[in-house]
């Protein structure tokens, strides 16, 4: 790996301040466990690392005033711990189906969000959109693991976030803090991912000197529930091939709001409001939350080897429904 | 004086021989106390980085070794490619540096990367479409075999069967990835080696380096896996002690993982269609394949001498073509290439029983008259046996015709055959006055248990404790043994020390009858005593004081033809698992397999062997697989994220069942480590077609694959 500066702020200022060095050719150490492997390949090269953990107020989760407030150092296993955020079983969901433990331990939310492409193309170095001479070597190539929804772009990676579908569901904000050292904004979570359009964009809206400093869980409310599923290939490490979040809010049987995000899928976290429009005002039976995944992924355009990521995706959204459905009725 | 024979003492009176003994080397190996080749790192050691190729195929126009000598800490810079020289396949080494630290051979490799210039040449990568490599010019053809005349046979056929089956590549995958300390001490170089071949590697150091195979020693005390990839000093091997002397310190060489799996090794790809026919009766009356796949850039592809595997049916047709491709090069990947044949037969003969609509188990039972070696008495109980407890007649029902609901359960089967005749060894057995016993032979324990059972073997023989036993093998100073490959060594050590330790107890036999006035015929050994009859005549240790001041020291050799060892092992294999029809996700449920295996030394360390190898078949049949990539002639997924294993959760409730009557001890040892990894691939295709309905002709049977098959695509 290329030598970097090393930078250690003590408050969120000091950090905006570290990052936006260098032209922003930094990089920012969290959990530090994919970061080390993007170093290692030489995917990325910046010239300082800024390493965050000793910036308290990143730490922990409140009760804030119109929800939980959770530091973006929370790591996975403090979610999966911390009593506040019991409620919040998508959330628990997902963190359990990491299941490797040293994850859980060192890996964080914050990093979690803003975790590059697993893209095999990309971490070959054929850069973020895969492409040698300006093809696309994923178009026609091994596209096994990639997009199957908003890949008719120059990106065609699925984004890498386990969390951020069910945080979306959740309606989930970020705090953004950067680029001067005193500025911070709250965004919806959903408008936080974008898909590039040429290599240097990158894969959120974070730019040079920013970073994510918390994550706003709205409170909850009686009658809503949520659930996660991730298809995995293997018990122990792996990524899912499709994913899906949920949040359903329900009264007298029938639902009367819905949020269905699919993971995995697309560059970005893939809001489908058609399965949310296949959900509202239906009791949830096999067959409506069937015809939420078919909603879902109705205007699925599968590359050359993916077809078969429809077919998961869209039974990652029935049992991510029926899984809300059960924990509606007390049933685990 | 009675004739003095080899040979194993009745099996109601053994001690410790066919009971169920943890390894001697667990603690050691469990606490991190066993050094491993990685682990070694004597003062002063330098620290090797590769560089090696980002294509397919190239011929290498330029590169700088001088623009990085003089980089911070680099001590020695070597050069596996000359200028001009051809690249066959991506990962193939072109150059190695030695520093001081890690980090700085790292900066070194990239620094001589970027003084390298390549003419990038055409490059082929695809595997499974032969068609293709037709056009490109990359096919062979590898001849034909016929018997007997299968399209009269097919004619009157009651049921024919066609079908595509195949089996992808994969890569070696130890624990530890091949690799090398090297030290020099004056003109005599000491290497560390992680390899399957202590004995067989000295020269393989001394002709390239200029020096005699006895300046060399080849130390390996411990190994993190070989598996068949093992047996060579390689060319990195001798790039680390050429290193090693331009340094003049010690160089510590092991591939990184990413490399390990471009260049370790592989194992062929095997893909056929196939006609395949039975009679009214369910007895498969002809075969007739084309069989296409690769073995790298040389071409070649699964050897089909055993093809179909293991049976020998009236009417057989076979013709092969190898394809040439640009991708690693092959090496012996346990039971070679068994688990491909297997994989692409018995998928085929499941398939005709589904036409005949027939049980698998009860076509499979028919058939066991053509299987090959005469074991089909043996495969039919061993198939009682893996149907009682996996509950076949019970659990299985007609392909697809299971319970409704989106997660299918299916059953399937496959059985296999190996040789493990015994290999040779050579050890010295030596008896210290004071009672001490210790062997020596250049052997080595490449994870197997190969301690744990000569000690076995020697504390049996001698009536003594296993802690009164010592074994020191891993060097090839010691007495030549071959290497361990072919599932010979259990076979090979165990036989050499029987013999040596039966003539050495004669010896002390001797020594004890003419001292205490007994006759040498009527004395045993047992329980740290010498027993007349049944009477104690002495304690081992003042037998052994008849020694005087020298020790007493027996060669043991093998094999011999005395009954001690023999070959020719069978297993069957029955998988009961379901399939999730929503997500393609094959889970396994329970994997039962019965395995003959001659005479056990020890019972824990046999089956041991055979999880192993349940556990290496449940990765090839559903999840690890080379990917290629046609576009750069890249092995895309060569990293442990993509290139996908299984772990503990993965593999369901695993049973080992050995097969042992007493007709089995008679037959003395027999070599067990390769043939549990034969039947999986095969035995988990069955089982998920059963359960589907259809067949994924290919392993591994990823979800992809899975889905594919029931959409009725070609997967």
């Amino acid at each position: 790996m290329s030598s970097f500066e090393y930078a250690s702020p003590n408050t969120e200022a000091e950090a905006a301040e570290m990052l936006a060095a260098h032209g922003g050719q930094t990089a920012i150490l969290a959990g530090g466990t994919d970061l080390h492997n993007l170093l290692r390949a030489g995917v990325i090269a910046p010239r300082r690392v800024v390493d965050l953990k000793n910036i308290s107020s990143l730490q922990g989760v409140s009760m804030v005033s119109g929800g939980l407030l959770v530091g973006a150092l929370t790591t996975l296993d403090e979610i999966l711990r911390n009593p506040l955020l019991a409620p919040y079983q998508s959330l628990l969901q997902v963190a359990d189906a990491v299941h490797s433990i040293q994850i859980q331990v060192q890996g964080t939310l914050g990093g979690d969000l803003c975790h590059l492409p697993n893209c095999w193309y990309y971490r070959n170095g054929y850069g973020l959109l895969g492409k040698e001479k300006g093809e696309s070597l994923v178009a026609g190539g091994r596209n096994q693991f990639h997009a199957i929804l908003g890949n008719q772009g120059s990106a065609k990676y699925v984004s890498a976030s386990r969390f951020a579908p069910s945080l979306i569901a959740w309606g989930a904000q970020v705090r953004i803090v950067g680029p001067d050292p005193d500025q911070s904004a709250m965004v919806p979570l959903e408008y936080f991912y974008v898909t590039p359009k040429s290599p240097n964009q990158g894969v959120t809206i974070l730019q040079p000197g920013q970073f994510v400093s918390h994550i706003l869980l709205p409170e909850i409310r009686d009658e809503l529930a949520s659930a996660s599923y991730e298809v995995l290939q293997l018990e122990g490490l792996d990524w899912p091939l499709a994913s899906a979040g949920v949040c359903l809010t329900t009264s007298a049987g029938i639902v009367r709001e819905a949020r269905v995000v699919l993971g995995h899928v697309a560059p970005t976290p893939w809001v489908s409001h058609d399965a949310s429009l296949a959900l509202v005002g239906q009791s949830i039976t096999e067959e409506s939350a069937a015809a939420a995944g078919e909603a879902a992924v109705a205007s699925a355009t599968p590359l050359s080897e993916n077809e078969y990521k429809v077919t998961i995706a869209r039974t990652a959204v029935k049992r991510a429904v029926l899984r809300a459905m059960h924990q509606l009725q007390g049933v685990s | 004086m009675a004739e003095r024979k080899f040979g194993w003492g009745k099996r109601s009176e053994n001690v410790l021989i066919g009971k169920s003994i943890p390894r001697i080397d667990a603690a050691v190996k469990a606490t991190g106390a066993a050094k491993y080749t990685a682990d070694t790192n004597s003062k002063g050691t330098l620290f090797a980085r590769l560089l090696s190729s980002k294509h397919a195929a190239a011929k290498l126009t330029a590169i700088d070794l001088e623009a990085v000598k003089n980089l911070p800490g680099v001590k020695a810079v070597h050069a596996f490619k000359e200028v001009g020289d051809e690249i066959r396949w991506e990962g193939e080494l072109i150059a190695a540096v030695a520093a001081e630290r890690a980090e700085q051979a790292e900066d070194a490799v990239k620094a001589l990367e970027a003084t390298a210039k390549f003419e990038v040449l055409e490059h082929f990568v695809d595997e499974a479409d032969v068609a293709r490599a037709a056009f490109a010019n990359r096919t062979k053809g590898l001849g034909k075999a016929n018997k007997g005349d299968v399209e009269e046979a097919l004619k009157t056929a009651k049921a024919v069967h066609k079908g595509f089956y195949g089996i992808h590549t994969i890569s070696h995958m130890c624990l530890e990835p091949h690799g090398s300390h090297c030290e020099w001490k004056g003109d005599d170089l000491d290497v560390h080696l992680s390899t399957q071949s202590v004995s067989g590697t000295p020269s393989q150091f001394a002709e390239p380096l200029g020096i005699d195979a006895s300046n060399v020693t080849v130390t390996a005390n411990y190994e993190g896996g070989g598996f068949g990839s093992k047996f060579q000093a390689d060319e990195w091997g001798i790039a680390a002690a050429k290193m090693a002397k331009e340094a003049g310190r010690p160089v510590r060489l092991m591939l990184d993982r990413a490399t390990e799996l471009k260049i370790g090794g592989t194992r062929p790809s095997g893909f056929i269609d196939v006609t395949v026919a039975a009679d009214a009766d369910g007895k498969v009356v002809a075969w007739d394949s084309i069989h296409w796949g690769t073995a790298g850039v040389g071409g070649g592809g699964v050897d089909l001498g055993q093809m179909p595997y293991p049976f020998d049916f009236p009417n057989v047709s076979k013709a092969q073509v190898g394809i040439s491709c640009n991708t690693g090069p092959n090496r012996a990947w346990r039971a070679p290439p068994h688990p491909q044949l297997c994989a692409i037969t018995q998928p085929a003969l499941d398939d005709l029983a589904a036409k005949l609509k027939m049980d698998s188990y009860d076509f499979f039972m028919k058939n066991l008259v053509f299987t090959q070696h005469g074991k089909g008495e043996v495969y039919a109980e061993e198939m009682k046996i893996a149907a009682k407890e996996i509950d076949w007649k019970k659990k299985w029902h007609p392909r697809g015709k299971g319970a409704a609901g989106p997660v299918k359960q299916g059953l399937g089967m496959a059985l296999h055959t190996w040789g493990g005749g015994p290999g040779a060894c050579t050890c010295t057995l030596k008896i210290h006055p004071d009672g001490a016993v210790e062997s020596f032979l250049g052997s080595q324990d490449i994870g197997t248990g190969t301690r744990t059972i000569i000690c076995i073997t020697m504390a049996e023989t001698l009536g003594l404790p296993l802690e009164g036993v010592k074994v020191n093998l891993g060097s090839s100073k010691y007495p030549a043994s071959a290497p361990s490959g072919g599932s010979i060594t259990v076979g090979g050590v165990s036989g050499a020390h029987r013999r040596a330790a039966q003539t050495a107890l004669w010896k002390l036999f001797d020594l004890v009858a003419a001292k205490y006035k007994v006759e040498a015929d009527g004395l045993t050994a047992k329980d740290g005593n010498i027993l007349n009859g049944k009477d104690k005549v002495c304690t081992w240790k003042q037998a052994c004081a008849l020694l005087g001041q020298m020790p007493l020291e027996v060669q043991g050799k093998g094999p011999e033809k005395d009954g001690l060892t023999s070959e020719r092992v069978g297993g069957v294999q029955m998988v009961d698992l379901s399939v999730d029809t929503g997500t393609g996700l094959v889970r396994i449920n329970k994997f039962v397999s019965v395995q003959d295996c001659g005479m056990i030394i020890d019972e824990l360390t046999a089956k041991s062997q055979v999880l192993g190898g349940l556990i290496m078949g449940i990765a090839y049949a559903l999840t690890e697989e080379q990917i290629m990539d046609n576009k750069t002639g890249r092995y895309i997924n060569a990293d442990l994220l993509n290139y996908k294993l299984p772990g503990i959760g993965d593999v369901g409730e695993l049973v080992a069942i050995m097969y042992q009557p007493d007709s089995e001890y008679d037959r003395g040892v027999i070599g067990l480590g390769e043939p549990p990894v034969i039947a999986p691939g095969a035995a988990i295709s069955n089982a998920v077609a059963n359960a589907i309905g259809v067949r994924v002709p290919v392993l591994p049977l990823t979800p992809k694959r899975v889905l594919d098959a029931l959409k009725g695509g070609q997967a």
